[in-house]
């Protein structure tokens, strides 16, 4: 058990540690509050022990209902006709970005005068009426644990965040099948009372973590008839204990990834998970998903950081016997559970690795002539495996995107584009402005190592022709990933619909696939009546012994059309047959949900499917985790 | 007359299919409009033409590649490593060495494209063309396509092939419209021609061997060098589908090498998609007509060589009419592929090693050949000529001018219906026309006494039989040419006509069955039999030679001449069938080797035309005819090839070319010539449902 009376130095390197994460997240006012072991108690429920997380209950009081993050946090277009994002959670809280809107207007052909707001206040009718199981209510009752079937909490978890979710929420859509309940479980013996009664009232549940799903794994089937109840996992976001001696935490599932860091930094460790969400996905879900943090390449994936899980099943609670750090026991049941995405139970407690906060951190930058030599590069440095922390590779548009985003009066963004014009024209002679792409890092560890480090890295980018391009630049990169969740609501304030994926793919085909999807995208928009040119972008985020994950992008103005969701799910689905036919997977971390189930057959064969399947029936026969996400 | 009640279905199922597709067809068929593109060389200075800017669109903007460039990008390419180690290892040469022959193939192998020289071709050719041609017509509209296509996807072009001027004609088009030159696969026999051979190189051919089945090494250089200019789209590729001159004017059923090779990218997911351009290269008249004849009957080909090609000045004095270039729509490779071919099985297998294609892909590739080769035909611009040697062909006796003025007009009419791409002169009278085509082919035909009848070449000396036969069959086949460029057109219908004339009783199992045997000789894309059917009927009807009350097919009164022009139109391929068949149950003897097949057959004929004086069918002595022939026994499997020692054999299953001779001849001159070989109770019925028992799968004859 770790508390405040560590050494004052391991205070000091958490304190560091803090300002870093909060200069890329956000400010969080609380800071010096330990971490809490606890046992849950029967009771716990009931008590009145304050919550020291950063979700609360009515996830609408602090988050937007109708788009991504804090209800304070906002892009818009001021008066002047500058962009702003306001609130004070971000670094870039309360700038204007002056070269935004020239950035955006050009690249969508959008206009700051043709708006599409959003509707401003939910309209309770959008909401169907609960469908309640009585006698479920009434056991649940008794047990104490807290509950709703208000509109606006139901609401709230009847989506994730796909862009025909929101998209559907801002236009005030009637939504065709949400919970009929939400309950807020308290801990891991809260959870198996549910599970029980949800198996002998038959009623449908649906685990809800983070709610930044993209794959429509939240959506109820429209087809469930039963009643269909929401497991919010936010408030079991306890860290239950911390083996100092083994690097180890154990962890109450419905804990968030900022908070987790925050909790885990101040006794001197990290996780190391960086998933782009964390601010709002939780343990549960990246286990439940596969999740992959930014600096896997120092922590590992989800996969690699757990040592123990704890699940409820409807037939009883699935763990292992021991921590040890490998077994050979048959396949790993772990990996049933990963990737499970809600369909076999709840994830309640997760025994995950920490690692002691690095000594030194450093972001860097290299800019190459072009994506080719930029891919060949990050592939030199996976095949001797000295990637840093993180390494990323964002092309020429990505990197136009990112400049778009300085702010007017900052140190870090200070002149960086005259700059790179003037070292362009003296040191850079040939490199073509719109061909140049950006390598972003992240190093981490030892100081001194880390200068080697980074110098080994700077020494193979180098003889693909790459340059240094500073630090700050590569902290930019890093924003963007933080902030482009805003900027979709602001391009959806102005007719620009805009969505992410992703693939993973061998090293020899990262170049033709990012080139065929990009161009798949450019020609099914053409075909499909979209009058503008859509933007679509690629990075290199992640890289691999024999492979990468690729990062795409993908947005246009949808003036002109009847229905854009529809056109933009179409050409997504284009777009990810292009990425099969290249040879890239269906999902290297986002997952399948419901919006990639049609192609799991050929992604993992059919007696795969039924492997899976048969899982699934012993586990739950009676289907009550019914979000059919998967097979 | 009835049909079968399976033939019923197929025609309920597909009047409908085929109005539809026939329509999708259709706005194909608007074609563009000519410019002559020798009208402005005639105005205006050769020099300045060929010294003029030329600043091509490229792909996507990419920079020309040198020759240099390119060479070094395939030897260092990870496919071509992967097989000089795995030759390598197998003849246990160092890699270095197999490397250096890798490059000596690529020297042999590969284009060195220079601007000088094309441009000294452009001032050469534009003399040259303005001495041979009336004009060389090309549409405009497929040159603006072609030029968008160029700047989007690698673009390959599929020109016709009829003529050694073909690519010397295309890389001049090209040019004359300030496009990307192609680079060009040729053959390397024109490598003989030493300092011609080098021009050629310099304009852009790249050169191949005609043979290289089992050289790993070689098949490794030269796919990867092809892919490589793909890939990079440094330029156009160029090539022949039909693998070599035609030398019947027909077009020939596409060789799939090159086109595997060009596809394959596609497929692998290096190039987004891959346009493929087909062009139309049609000519009044052929440079090598009387050539080709000779060559078909046996005359060996004149090795190319630069003498040859200089005595050849001679046809410098001769008037050849017009040369019409049509570039088609670009075909994508991508929307073509769409729903047939799943390209994720090409994912776990690395790239760069060499690899069968796979059984899907075959077939992908072979359909797109044959749809290529249909759109070239369905450009091919066809003069009043052709029209005319269609008929003297079958009225050999001679007809006269006025009747076949007559006869011209009325084909004019039907050809036209058919969406023939027919070259008529505007508002000129149709006798014109006809006195006109007749003094440029005045070498074929003559009219005396007011009778057209072909021109027989007159040896000096004694004839003997034989001679005589030959000289006839000079002329026909020369004749003959001319007839095959309007094939295409009528070749469904007229297939129809000879089932519903001679074997009426079965019409869609015998249209099945003459579109199985022809299908070496004529372009019939595999598996569209039922299509081609429907289309049959469709056009029957359409000119009302035929009605479909419910379920019959049924001559109309005016159906008549229709039929019979059809009829007769097809008679010279049924009868050579026919002299094959009865060779191999007759003469053929118990180790006939392939290479005296050939040979055979020939004398086979001689010797029956000697002795029964009447034969007309002189085509059967074109070595092409009797090639096809062969080839749709084998496949029929009533002939096999055996391989015995290094020779091959044919066994002959005497049974089974029996009923197919008994098929083609009910009804037909040649029949009464021998009928002792047929089988008794073999009745035509019973083996044509034999033949046709799966209904559309022929079960072929064992």
């Amino acid at each position: 058990m770790a508390s405040n009376n560590n050494s004052s130095d391991r205070q000091r390197i958490a304190q560091q540690r803090l300002g870093r994460i909060a200069a890329h997240l956000h400010k969080h006012e609380d800071g010096n509050s330990g971490i809490i072991a606890k046992e849950c108690k029967i009771d716990a429920t009931g008590s009145t022990e304050e919550n020291k997380g950063t979700v609360p209950r009515k996830r609408q009081e602090i988050m937007k209902w109708n788009g991504w993050g804090y209800s304070d946090s906002k892009f818009l277009f001021n008066k002047k006709g500058q962009a702003e994002f306001t609130g004070k959670r971000y670094r870039l809280s309360g700038m204007t970005l002056p070269s935004l809107q020239d950035w955006f207007e050009n690249t969508f052909g959008a206009s700051v005068k043709h708006k599409s707001p959003a509707t401003p206040v939910l309209n309770a009718s959008v909401v169907p009426p609960p469908r309640l199981n009585e006698a479920f209510v009434e056991n649940l009752k008794a047990t104490g644990i807290p509950f709703s079937n208000e509109a606006e909490d139901r609401l709230f978890r009847a989506h994730g965040h796909c862009l025909h979710e929101i998209f559907a929420l801002r236009e005030g859509k009637k939504f065709e099948r949400v919970p009929d309940m939400v309950v807020w479980p308290n801990c891991h013996n809260d959870v198996v009372k549910i599970v029980e009664l949800a198996c002998k009232h038959n009623v449908c549940l649906i685990p809800y973590g983070g709610g930044t799903s993209v794959t429509s794994a939240l959506e109820c089937p429209p087809e469930e008839t039963r009643c269909i109840v929401s497991l919010d996992t936010s408030q079991m976001n306890r860290i239950l204990w911390l083996d100092e001696n083994n690097l180890v935490a154990h962890v109450e599932a419905g804990i968030i990834g900022q908070d987790l860091e925050r909790l885990l930094n101040e006794s001197g460790y990290c996780t190391g998970h960086e998933p782009d969400s964390m601010e709002f996905s939780s343990l549960g879900g990246w286990v439940a998903t596969r999740a992959s943090g930014m600096k896997k390449n120092v922590y590992g994936n989800i996969e690699d950081l757990v040592i123990h899980i704890k699940a409820v099943t409807p037939r009883g609670v699935i763990e292992k016997s021991c921590q040890g750090p490998r077994t050979s026991t048959g396949p790993d049941i772990h990996h049933f559970i990963l990737g499970s995405e809600g369909t076999l139970g709840v994830v309640t407690e997760v025994t995950m690795k920490i690692r002691p906060i690095p000594e030194y951190q450093k972001y860097g930058s290299v800019v190459f002539p072009n994506f080719e030599a930029g891919v060949a590069c990050l592939r030199e440095v996976a095949k001797q495996r000295c990637a840093p922390a993180s390494i990323r590779l964002m092309d020429n548009t990505q990197f136009h995107f990112g400049h778009a985003l300085k702010p007017q009066v900052s140190s870090i963004f200070t002149h960086f584009l005259e700059g790179l014009k003037k070292f362009y024209i003296t040191k850079l002679k040939g490199f073509d402005p719109h061909q140049l792409v950006v390598a972003t890092l992240l190093f981490e560890g030892d100081h001194e190592r880390v200068l080697q480090h980074e110098k080994e890295v700077y020494d193979i980018a180098a003889t693909f022709g790459g340059l240094a391009a500073g630090e700050d630049n590569g902290q930019r990169g890093y924003l963007l990933t933080f902030v482009i969740a805003y900027l979709r609501d602001l391009g959806m304030d102005y007719c620009v619909v805009a969505e992410s994926f992703e693939t993973s793919v061998p090293w020899d085909r990262v170049l033709d696939l990012c080139q065929n999807v990009k161009e798949r995208i450019i020609r099914e928009c053409k075909e499909r009546g979209v009058q503008f040119q859509p933007l679509t972008s690629c990075r290199v985020t992640q890289t691999y012994d024999s492979g990468a994950c690729i990062y795409f992008y993908f947005a246009f103005n949808y003036r002109g059309l009847a229905d854009p969701v529809h056109t933009y799910e179409q050409v997504e689905h284009a777009a990810r047959e292009e990425i099969l036919a290249n040879g890239g997977s269906l999902s290297h971390h986002h997952g399948v949900g419901k919006l990639r189930k049609e192609w799991m057959k050929d992604s993992i064969s059919n007696v795969g499917v039924g492997m899976l399947k048969s899982v699934k029936e012993y586990v739950d026969p009676g289907n009550i985790f019914g979000n059919r996400n998967l097979l | 007359r009835e049909l079968s009640s399976e033939s019923n279905i197929y025609i309920y199922c597909f009047n409908i299919l085929v109005f539809v597709t026939l329509q999708q067809r259709d706005p194909m068929l608007k074609r563009d409009g000519f410019e002559d593109i020798l009208e402005e060389r005639r105005n205006s200075s050769d020099l300045k033409y060929a010294l003029r800017c030329y600043a091509p669109v490229l792909y996507k903007g990419v920079t020309p590649c040198k020759a240099n460039m390119l060479k070094n990008i395939v030897l260092q390419s990870d496919q071509l490593h992967y097989v000089i180690n795995q030759v390598s290892q197998e003849s246990g040469e160092a890699p270095d060495i197999i490397q250096e022959e890798a490059s000596v193939i690529l020297e042999e192998m590969a284009h060195r494209l220079q601007i000088s020289t094309v441009r000294f071709f452009a001032f050469a050719l534009s003399k040259a063309f303005k001495t041979l041609f009336q004009h060389v017509c090309v549409n405009e509209e497929g040159i603006q396509r072609l030029q968008q296509a160029i700047q989007e996807h690698p673009v390959v072009l599929l020109p016709s092939h009829r003529s050694y001027m073909d690519f010397l004609l295309m890389s001049y088009i090209l040019y004359t419209y300030d496009l990307a030159l192609p680079v060009i696969a040729a053959g390397m026999d024109f490598m003989g021609m030493k300092f011609v051979g080098e021009m050629l190189r310099m304009s852009g051919a790249f050169f191949i061997r005609r043979s290289f089945g089992g050289d790993k090494l070689y098949w490794a250089v030269f796919s990867e060098y092809v892919k490589t200019m793909l890939r990079n789209g440094f330029a156009p590729i160029e090539f022949f589908l039909e693998g070599t001159r035609s030398r019947t004017c027909k077009s020939l059923t596409p060789k799939l090498g090159l086109l595997n090779i060009v596809i394959e990218p596609f497929f692998k997911g290096e190039v987004f998609d891959v346009n493929l351009v087909p062009v139309s290269i049609s000519y009044e008249r052929i440079l090598e007509e009387s050539l080709y004849a000779r060559e078909l009957l046996g005359v060996p080909k004149p090795k190319e060589s630069t003498s040859g090609l200089l005595k050849a000045r001679r046809i410098l004095s001769e008037d050849y009419g017009s040369i019409h270039v049509y570039f088609g729509q670009p075909v994508s490779v991508r929307s073509l592929a769409q729903g047939k071919v799943n390209r994720s099985t090409y994912n776990l297998f690395p790239r760069h090693i060499p690899r069968k294609p796979m059984e899907e892909t075959q077939s992908f590739v072979n359909d797109t050949a044959y749809r290529i080769v249909r759109l070239q035909e369905d450009n091919m611009v066809l003069k009043p000529w052709v029209l005319m040697a269609s008929l003297l062909l079958q009225n050999l006796e001679g007809l006269e001018l006025s009747v076949l003025t007559e006869q011209t007009v009325w084909l004019r009419g039907l050809a036209l219906s058919y969406a023939a791409f027919l070259d008529w002169p505007d508002h000129a009278p149709t006798a014109k026309v006809v006195s006109s085509s007749l003094a440029l082919h005045r070498g074929l035909a003559c009219v005396s006494g007011g009778r057209v009848s072909l021109v027989v070449g007159e040896p000096l000396g004694p004839v003997t039989p034989e001679e005589a036969l030959f000289n006839r069959a000079v002329s026909v086949l020369s004749c003959a040419s001319y007839r095959n460029q309007v094939l295409h057109v009528f070749l469904r219908p007229a297939m129809l006509a000879v089932a519903m004339l001679h074997l009426s009783d079965e019409v869609y199992n015998c249209f099945s069955f003459l579109w199985d045997m022809f299908s070496n000789d004529f372009i019939l894309c595999p598996g569209d039999i039922v299509q081609d059917f429907e289309e049959a009927c469709y056009l029957l009807v359409k000119t009302g030679a035929v009605q479909m009350p419910q379920q019959d097919i049924v001559m109309t009164d005016i159906g008549q001449p229709t039929l019979s022009f059809f009829n007769g139109l097809l008679e010279p391929f049924l009868q050579g069938y026919q002299v094959v068949c009865r060779y191999l149950c007759e003469e053929a003897s118990e180790g006939l080797t392939e290479k005296q097949y050939i040979p055979a057959v020939r004398s086979f004929y001689s010797v029956l035309c000697v002795f029964t004086g009447n034969l007309r069918c002189y085509e059967v002595l074109s070595s092409d005819m009797q090639k096809n022939a062969l080839a749709a026994l084998l496949r029929m499997d009533a002939v096999r090839k055996v391989k015995v020692a290094d020779q091959v054999t044919l066994i002959v299953n005497k049974m089974a070319v029996n009923s197919i001779d008994d098929i083609l001849g009910k009804n037909r001159m040649i029949s009464h010539i021998n009928q002792t070989q047929i089988s008794p109770g073999l009745s035509l019925v019973a083996v044509a449902e034999d033949l046709y028992r799966d209904g559309l799968t022929p079960s072929y004859i064992r």
